[in-house]
C-alpha cells in the first residue's frame, strides 16, 4: 500500500508536473495570442484586469483587420504560393528522389551531395545577390519572385525525404513491370509512386509550410503591400511606425497560424513518422 | 542491293543505338534530375558566385561600385559592432543549441513514458514548430512589451520578481529573450527526434540491465546516451547552422538591439546592406556564415560516411 503510494508521488512529480510545465511553455504563447484576439481595446491595454482572462470577448479586432487592411489578400498570397510551390517541389523532389534511389548513372552521388549541402545552406547566406538575380529576371516585388525561389530550399528537402522512401520499397514490382513492356518512367508513375505515398504527402506538407512560414526572402524581394505575405505582411503592414496594435496583431497572427496548425492535426501521424524517418536516416 | 542492304544495317544499327541511350538509365537519370539541378545552378550557385564577388566590391545602393579586394573583411574585422556581432552570434548559438539539447532529452524522455492522450500531447509540443515563427515572436514581442508585459505580471503575481523586467530593453536580458524565445521555438525539432531515437532502442536492454542490477541513472548513461548518439549528433549539426544564421527571432524581437547587443551575422547583413545600403559591406558579413556552414559540412559528412 505505501510502496503504490510512493509510486504515485513518483510518477506525479517524476513525469506529470515536469511534462504539464513544457506544455505550459509551448502553449502559453499560442494562449495569449488567442486571448489577445478577443479582447477589446480598453480591456487589451487595462492593467487593473485579470489579464489571463476576457471579461468581454468581442470579434473587433477582426472586424477592423478585415475592414481596414488588406488581410484577404495577404491569406490568399500565402495560400498561392505555398500551394504551387509545395506542388513544384514534391514533383521536382520525386524526379530527383526516384533517379538517386533506383537509377546508376555518372555523376549521381556528386548530385545526390549536392542536394544534401543544399539542404544546409541557410537563406541567409546568399539573400543580398538573389534579390539582384531575382531583379534581373524582372520579379522583384512580384509574388513570383517567391515562387520562382522557395523551390531551392524545398526541393534538396523534399529530394532527401523521398529517396530514403523509394529506398525502403522492393524493386522485384518495378522490375516485373519494365519486363512486361513497362518504361521505367512509367514503372515509377505506375508502381512506385502509389507505394510512397505517405513520403509523398509528408514532403508535399512540409513544404507548404516551409513556403508559408518562410521570411527572409518574402521580406528582402517584396516591398509592395499587395504582394505580401502573411508571415510579412503582419510584422511590417500592421506595425505603422512606433504604433502597435496589439489586437489586431494578434488576431492576424491567430489567422496566419491556424492553417498550418489545422493541417498538422490532420496529417499528424504523417508528420511523426516523416519526421522520425528524416532524423533517422538523414 | 548491296548498297541498300549495307544502310539498312546501318539505320538498324543506329536505332539500337538510339534505343539503347533512350532506355538507358543514364538518359533517364539526367532527364528526372534536370528541373533540380538547373534551380541549383541559377539560384543557388550563381547567387553565391555572385556574393563573393559583390563583398568584394563597394557597391551601395543604386551605384555599381568597383572591385576593392578584400577591403571590407579588413573593414569588417576591425569594426567593434561586427565584433561584437561575431561574439553575439557565439553566445546566441552556443546557448540555444545547448539549451535545446538539455531540454529536448528530458522532453523527449517524459515523452516516451507511458502517458495519457499521448498523440494530443506531442502535438502540443511541436506546435511552436510548426506555426510561422515570424507571427508567433510577435507574440513573444507583446508578451515582453515594456508597459503589459504579461510575463511580469505573472511573475510578479507569484512573486518570483520584486520589480518589473526590462525585457527587451536592457542589454543582458535582451539576450536573455532572445535565448528563450528560439529555445521555445526549436526545442520540439529536438524533442521529437530524440522521441523517435529512443523508440527504436530495444526495451529488452532495459529489462537486461534491470535484471543486472543497474539503477535508472546508470541504465540512461550506458544505454540510453550512446545508443541515442547518432540523432543527437545529426539534430544538434543541423541546429547549429540554422541557428547561427538565425533572422527573424532577432529581426522582430529586438532588431539587434538594444545598442547592437543581440546583433547577429543575419540581422547585420540586412541592416548594413537593405537598411544603410551598402550591398558590399553587407555581403561580406552575410558570407562570413560561409566558414559556419563549412564545419558544419564536414562534420555532418565525416559522421555520416562512418554510419
Amino acid at each position: 500500500m505505501r510502496r503504490k503510494r510512493l509510486r504515485t508521488l513518483q510518477r506525479v512529480f517524476g513525469v506529470y508536473l515536469p511534462l504539464a510545465a513544457f506544455i505550459l511553455f509551448a502553449l502559453f504563447p499560442f494562449y495569449w495570442m488567442l486571448i489577445s484576439s478577443f479582447k477589446g481595446n480598453p480591456e487589451l491595454y487595462d492593467l487593473k484586469a485579470n489579464r489571463l482572462w476576457i471579461e468581454h470577448p468581442t470579434l473587433d479586432q477582426f472586424r477592423d483587420l478585415f475592414a481596414k487592411t488588406e488581410i484577404v489578400r495577404w491569406l490568399f498570397n500565402s495560400f498561392f504560393v505555398s500551394f504551387l510551390t509545395a506542388g513544384l517541389s514534391m514533383t521536382f523532389g520525386v524526379m530527383a528522389g526516384y533517379a538517386l534511389a533506383r537509377l546508376k548513372f555518372p555523376g549521381a552521388q556528386a548530385f545526390g551531395l549536392a542536394t544534401f549541402i543544399t539542404y544546409l545552406v541557410p537563406t541567409t547566406l546568399i539573400f543580398i545577390p538573389l534579390a539582384r538575380v531575382v531583379t534581373q529576371f524582372g520579379l522583384s516585388n512580384s509574388i513570383w519572385a517567391l515562387v520562382v525561389t522557395y523551390p531551392t530550399f524545398l526541393i534538396p528537402f523534399c529530394t532527401w525525404m523521398l529517396i530514403a522512401y523509394f529506398k525502403s520499397i522492393p524493386k522485384d514490382m518495378e522490375e516485373c513491370a519494365m519486363i512486361d513492356g513497362c518504361s521505367r518512367i512509367g514503372a515509377m508513375v505506375r508502381i512506385v509512386l502509389p507505394m510512397a505515398i505517405p513520403g509523398v504527402i509528408f514532403s508535399a506538407m512540409f513544404g507548404f509550410t516551409l513556403s508559408w512560414n518562410e521570411f527572409v526572402y518574402a521580406l528582402t524581394f517584396i516591398s509592395d503591400p499587395a504582394q505580401k505575405t502573411m508571415s510579412v505582411a503582419v510584422p511590417t503592414e500592421l506595425i505603422r511606425g512606433d504604433a502597435y496594435f496589439w489586437g489586431e496583431l494578434m488576431a492576424a497572427s491567430l489567422l496566419g497560424s491556424v492553417p498550418v496548425a489545422l493541417l498538422y492535426s490532420f496529417f499528424m501521424d504523417y508528420f511523426v513518422s516523416g519526421l522520425t524517418a528524416g532524423a533517422l536516416k538523414g | 542491293m548491296e548498297t541498300i542492304t549495307l544502310a539498312e544495317g546501318v539505320l538498324v544499327r543506329r536505332e539500337a543505338w538510339y534505343r539503347r541511350f533512350v532506355k538507358s538509365e543514364a538518359l533517364t537519370g539526367y532527364f528526372l534530375i534536370s528541373p533540380a539541378v538547373f534551380l541549383m545552378l541559377v539560384l543557388l550557385a550563381y547567387p553565391f558566385v555572385l556574393a563573393v564577388y559583390i563583398s568584394m566590391t563597394d557597391r551601395v545602393l543604386g551605384e555599381s561600385g568597383k572591385f576593392v579586394w578584400f577591403t571590407n573583411y579588413i573593414k569588417l574585422v576591425q569594426d567593434p559592432i561586427f565584433r561584437n556581432t561575431v561574439w553575439n552570434s557565439f553566445v546566441y548559438t552556443f546557448a540555444t543549441v545547448f539549451l535545446k539539447m538539455f531540454l529536448g532529452i528530458i522532453l523527449a524522455l517524459l515523452l516516451n513514458q507511458d502517458i495519457p492522450a499521448r498523440n494530443l500531447i506531442r502535438g502540443a509540443i511541436l506546435l511552436p514548430w510548426i506555426v510561422p515563427t515570424s507571427l508567433s515572436v510577435l507574440t513573444w514581442l507583446w508578451m515582453f512589451d515594456s508597459l503589459f508585459s504579461v510575463v511580469n505580471y505573472i511573475l510578479l503575481g507569484v512573486g518570483l520578481i520584486s520589480r518589473k523586467i526590462q525585457w527587451l530593453g536592457d542589454p543582458t536580458w535582451a539576450m536573455v529573450s532572445v535565448i528563450i524565445v528560439n529555445t521555445w521555438r526549436g526545442l520540439p525539432f529536438f524533442a521529437i527526434s530524440f522521441l523517435a531515437g529512443l523508440m527504436t532502442i530495444p526495451r529488452e536492454l532495459y529489462e537486461a540491465a534491470e535484471v543486472d542490477g543497474a539503477k535508472r541513472f546508470r541504465q540512461f548513461w550506458h544505454i540510453t546516451v550512446p545508443l541515442l548518439q547518432p540523432v543527437i549528433a545529426v539534430v544538434v549539426l543541423f541546429s547549429t547552422i540554422w541557428t547561427f544564421a538565425d533572422f527573424q527571432i532577432v529581426y522582430i524581437l529586438t532588431h539587434g538591439g538594444p545598442l547592437n547587443a543581440t546583433q547577429i551575422f543575419a540581422t547585420l547583413a540586412y541592416d548594413v546592406a537593405l537598411v544603410a545600403g551598402r550591398i558590399g559591406e553587407g555581403s561580406a558579413v552575410s558570407l562570413f556564415l560561409f566558414p559556419a556552414l563549412l564545419v558544419v559540412i564536414m562534420f555532418m559528412l565525416k559522421y555520416l560516411r562512418r554510419e
